[in-house]
């Protein structure tokens, strides 16, 4: 049987065989509602306090400053909205490459009297120094970056846009999604940076669907965004999913044991792939900033993208065309648009996305493909026109 | 959980009263609408002394548990003596966290309830 | 041998079906892919199961699988259907109506609408919980624009009369919307015929997982919902997020047995919950809240009167049950539903809420009636209050010490 090679991680994740086996008691038979009172419930109520435990160690924080939502864009949701909904309306600020999760909410606040900066970012993908200067100039109330785009995996130097915002009082929230399990993510560090929130996601990092988290400093208000009931400090009400919460908590544990060793390894494996790209005469997107370890994002002039990963998927490689998370997009990427990209290199645009458990042999194998493909696309191409 | 076991324990003993007699005294305070009425009942001797005491407790486990430590901690005390249990002995006696305070504090009012009863009576007596 | 304590808390959260939980765990593992990955097999297998699922709920309640929004829980769907139909028809009234028995995430969310500038009116129950239809009619305004009453109330298990509200906010173009996530499986919902609008589900109250609920939109006539949850625009922009596909497998999974099986199974339990019912009500002074015909043959909740609460549940806890609602049980308090029954004159009772599922045995039943039988005549025995009464004392004439 052919069994097709996954290289799409930043979409998602198979939850990791450890997960699943804490998760099951929780999942199979009888788990307590963790708001009652009886011995189910607070059995329930302990598994949660675990989780919440381990996550908040994975991430520097301490647990009181971890609130469980019920996925990353809602964990996104929460700040940006949460925050203008403690704030006088003045100016908001997010990244243009952020992921829609943070743009719409953003974009939203604009009926509520909020003024919209959209930060430009270079050709590599960082935000544009200039803009961020200007921005900070005119004294927004609150600043989105995320830490690790998803698409391309530019870094951003978070840290110091973090202090520039917080000089002139400014509240700072970055999305970490993409950035746990990949590159060390300790937000007592950067929340001594001036760092306010991060939201965290458990199907990004080998947990399961269903779990993520808002890390918050205490001293930022938020509202929060679904009520009923008060659970979450009051700030996420609804019955807790306890089985994908304990998940999410070993999920973190294990991805910050196992960062020092997967990260070298992840970026070893996306080097090769690189090498083996730049000789098939891609081009590669955020190459000249500092990336997640195993993320690529690269194109071939005059390939479109989609028809691209169609052929390669056929050919047994997952691997993404743009965002996954942006369904139903024809649009070329609104990162690589940010990025100044031409649109017909952008149509091009192809994702690969490891894991921990890709082989070398996978990526030369893919390359070989790659190349395959390509060469017979081109041809069909050339002909056509 | 030790407040349980120390209430099962000590209701056992304590429960039921002693039907009102000569030198029998009772106080009960609190209110169904606040969720504890405590019923306490002396049997008071020669010389004041508190030969026996029972209690009924409408109430959560810690006021039954309060309820019942004072009946043990009053016997054999003179009413004057009886008046000095505080509630801090109480509570720190049963371990009572916070929100539980005010059982003590309630277990102390029905000492204070019950002595002025009898000195009520005895007051009357020694009057008439 | 019974396992202790004995779950007779299924309005709290029910058991995963075993069958249910061995559709999920493959997708946890093997079809891991995310449902909105468009460019290969990974995404494409799970989306096909989303969509499959999809039609499982939308088949329980006779409805399109079109109209079927995945949400986290029956908390966001209440969420969204009031802020989301209140803000979207906001230029047409700024009036809402619901019940003071709904649960917290309604009532919660009303009040988040008041603070946005919107009008809420509380309508109170009659003394069996259930609305009015009269007093119903009496606040509606021109300026109403959303009716939100829930089809079972999760304390009581009372069934509000659905159809009915349902033509009348019809008549007067008003959008309702009902909280079903104690319905599903318990009473026939036929959405072909009822007039509602918007309707919440939750999968962990039937047998499903938690953290996974639904959001019915009724496409004809058309509802339209401002989003509450922004990002990629899932589920045809009602409701971002990544999908969790497990637990929607889960809850399809769930919604289909429940259509199988739940003629048979309410049966079961409605003799379980009279048996436990006849069982109780030879203890002195005990009474049922709450209509005991228009009711789902889950729920028995009952008071005992001069017993404290906090005492009873811990003289019963080899019975896991609720006092209140889970949601609300932190606090002691009595519980904001049986307060809305006109019960908060009564003097010192306290009431335990039974709910019986598909896992409840006879043997347990019988267990819970003779702990009960024990426990409560020990407590009486040491309630002043229960010796007063027996005495013949009228405790409202008491003139109680205030502290
Ligand atoms: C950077 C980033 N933020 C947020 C999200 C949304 O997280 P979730 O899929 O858990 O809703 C994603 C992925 O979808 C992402 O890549
Ligand atoms: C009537 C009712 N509505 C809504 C909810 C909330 O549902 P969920 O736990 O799925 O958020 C519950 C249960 O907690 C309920 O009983």
């Amino acid at each position: 049987m052919f069994a097709p090679v996954y290289l799409d991680h930043n979409a998602t994740t198979a939850a990791d065989p450890a997960v699943v086996e804490a998760m099951l008691p929780f999942l199979t038979g009888l788990c307590g509602n963790a708001s009652s009172r009886h011995e189910y419930g607070r059995a329930a109520r302990r598994a949660i306090d675990e989780a919440r435990s381990k996550v908040a160690a994975a991430v520097g924080a301490h647990a009181s400053e971890v609130v469980f939502t019920s996925g990353g864009s809602e964990a996104n949701n929460l700040l940006i909205k949460g925050a203008a909904a403690c704030l006088k309306p003045g100016l908001l600020a997010v990244s243009a490459i952020e992921h829609p999760c943070v743009i719409r909410p953003a974009e939203q606040l604009r009926k509520r009297g909020w003024a919209l900066h959209k930060l430009a970012v270079d050709a590599a993908g960082r935000v544009d120094a200039a803009d961020y200067q200007a921005l900070i100039g005119e004294r927004p109330r609150i600043v989105s970056v995320m830490l690790a785009n998803n698409e391309t995996g530019v870094v951003q130097d978070i840290t110091s846009l973090a202090a520039q915002a917080r000089a002139v009082g400014a509240w700072f929230h970055s999305d970490a999604v993409q950035a746990v399990g990949k590159i060390p993510v300790d937000f007592r560090q950067l929340n001594a940076a001036g760092v306010n929130a991060l939201s965290l996601s458990a199907h990004k990092i080998g947990g399961p669907k269903g779990a993520a988290a808002l890390v918050l400093d205490k001293r930022l208000d938020i509202e929060p965004i679904i009520a009923g009931g008060g659970h979450e400090r009051g700030l996420r009400s609804g019955t807790e999913n306890v089985a994908a919460i304990v998940g999410f908590g070993v999920a973190c544990e294990l991805a910050a044991a196992r960062l020092a060793e997967v990260a070298p390894r992840l970026l070893a494996l996306r080097e090769r792939l690189e090498g083996g790209l730049f000789s098939l005469g891609a081009t590669l997107f955020g190459q000249a900033a500092e990336r997640l370890p195993n993320t690529l994002y690269f194109a071939f002039p005059d390939l479109d993208g989609e028809t691209l990963v169609g052929h390669l998927d056929r050919a047994g490689y997952a691997v993404a065309s743009g965002s996954a998370c942006s369904s139903a997009n024809p649009e070329p990427s609104h990162v690589l648009r940010a990025m100044g990209v031409e649109t017909e290199l952008a149509r091009g645009a192809v994702r690969v996305s490891l894991g921990a458990a890709n082989s070398a042999a996978e990526v030369d194998s893919f390359l070989a493909t790659l190349r395959a493909t390509a060469l017979s696309l081109q041809r069909l191409t050339a002909m056509a026109v | 959980m030790k407040i349980h076991v120390t209430l099962a324990r000590l209701a056992r003993k304590t429960r039921a009263s002693p039907k009102e007699d000569e030198g029998v005294a009772t106080g009960m305070v609190g209110a169904p609408a606040c969720g504890d009425v405590m019923k306490l009942q002396i049997k008071v001797g020669k010389g004041g002394v508190i030969e026996d005491a029972k209690f009924k407790t409408y109430g959560c486990g810690s006021a039954i548990a309060s309820s019942s430590l004072v009946t043990e901690w009053v016997k054999g005390k003179t009413v004057e003596q009886a008046l000095d249990i505080k509630n801090t002995q109480i509570a720190e006696e049963l371990a009572l966290p916070p929100v539980k305070i005010h059982c003590s504090i309630l277990a102390e009012d029905a000492i204070k309830a019950a002595v002025a009863d009898y000195k009520k009576k005895h007051v009357d007596q020694a009057a008439g | 041998m019974l396992k202790l304590p004995i779950y007779l808390d299924y309005s709290a959260t029910t058991p995963v079906d075993p069958r249910v939980a061995d559709k999920m765990i493959p997708y946890l593992v093997e079809k891991f892919g995310n449902p909105a990955s468009r460019s290969h097999a990974f995404g494409w297998e799970t989306e096909a199961a989303v969509e499959e699922a999809r039609e499982e709920v939308a088949k329980l309640v006779n409805a399109d699988a079109k109209e079927i929004v995945w949400t986290s829980g029956a908390t966001e769907s209440n969420n969204l259907a009031l802020k989301g139909a209140a803000q979207f028809y906001a230029g047409k009234g700024k009036h809402l109506v619901t019940v003071k028995t709904e649960h917290k995430a309604v009532l919660d969310t009303c009040r988040d609408l008041e603070r946005l500038g919107f009008e809420v009116t509380y309508l109170d129950v009659q003394d069996n919980g259930l609305i009015d239809l009269e007093a119903f009619k009496a606040v509606l305004r021109p300026d109403t624009i959303v009716v939100s009453v829930m089809m079972v109330n999760n304390e009581i298990g009372v069934i509000q009369p659905i159809a009915e509200i349902g033509e009348i906010c019809r008549a007067k173009g008003i959008i309702f919307h009902v909280d079903a996530a104690q319905a599903t499986g318990k009473v026939v919902i036929d959405l072909a015929t009822l007039k509602v609008d918007l309707m919440s589900f939750s999968a962990h109250k039937t047998y499903g997982p938690k953290g996974i609920g639904a959001l019915y939109v009724r496409r004809k006539p058309r509802v339209r919902l401002t989003a509450q949850m922004h990002g990629g625009g899932h589920e045809r922009g009602f409701r971002s997020g990544t999908l969790a596909t497990h637990q929607i497998v889960g809850m399809g999974e769930a919604f289909r047995l429940a259509r199988l099986e739940m003629g048979a199974e309410n049966e079961r339990i409605r003799m379980l919950r009279d048996r436990l019912y006849k069982g109780l009500s030879d203890i002195d002074e005990v009474y049922v809240n709450g209509d005991m015909e228009q009711r789902v043959p889950h729920n028995l909740n009952i008071s005992f009167a001069y017993v404290e609460g906090e005492s009873l549940l811990m003289a019963v806890k080899d019975l896991a049950v609720s006092s209140g609602s889970a949601c609300t049980s932190a606090s002691l308090e009595p519980s904001y539903v049986l307060r809305a029954l006109g019960r908060e004159d009564e003097l010192a009772h306290s009431s335990i809420r039974f709910t019986l599922g598909r896992f409840t045995t006879e043997e347990e039943v019988d267990y819970a009636v003779k702990l009960l039988h024990e426990k409560i005549s020990r407590l009486r025995e040491l309630s002043p209050l229960w010796e007063m009464v027996q005495e013949g004392v009228d405790l409202s004439t008491v003139q109680w010490a205030a502290h």
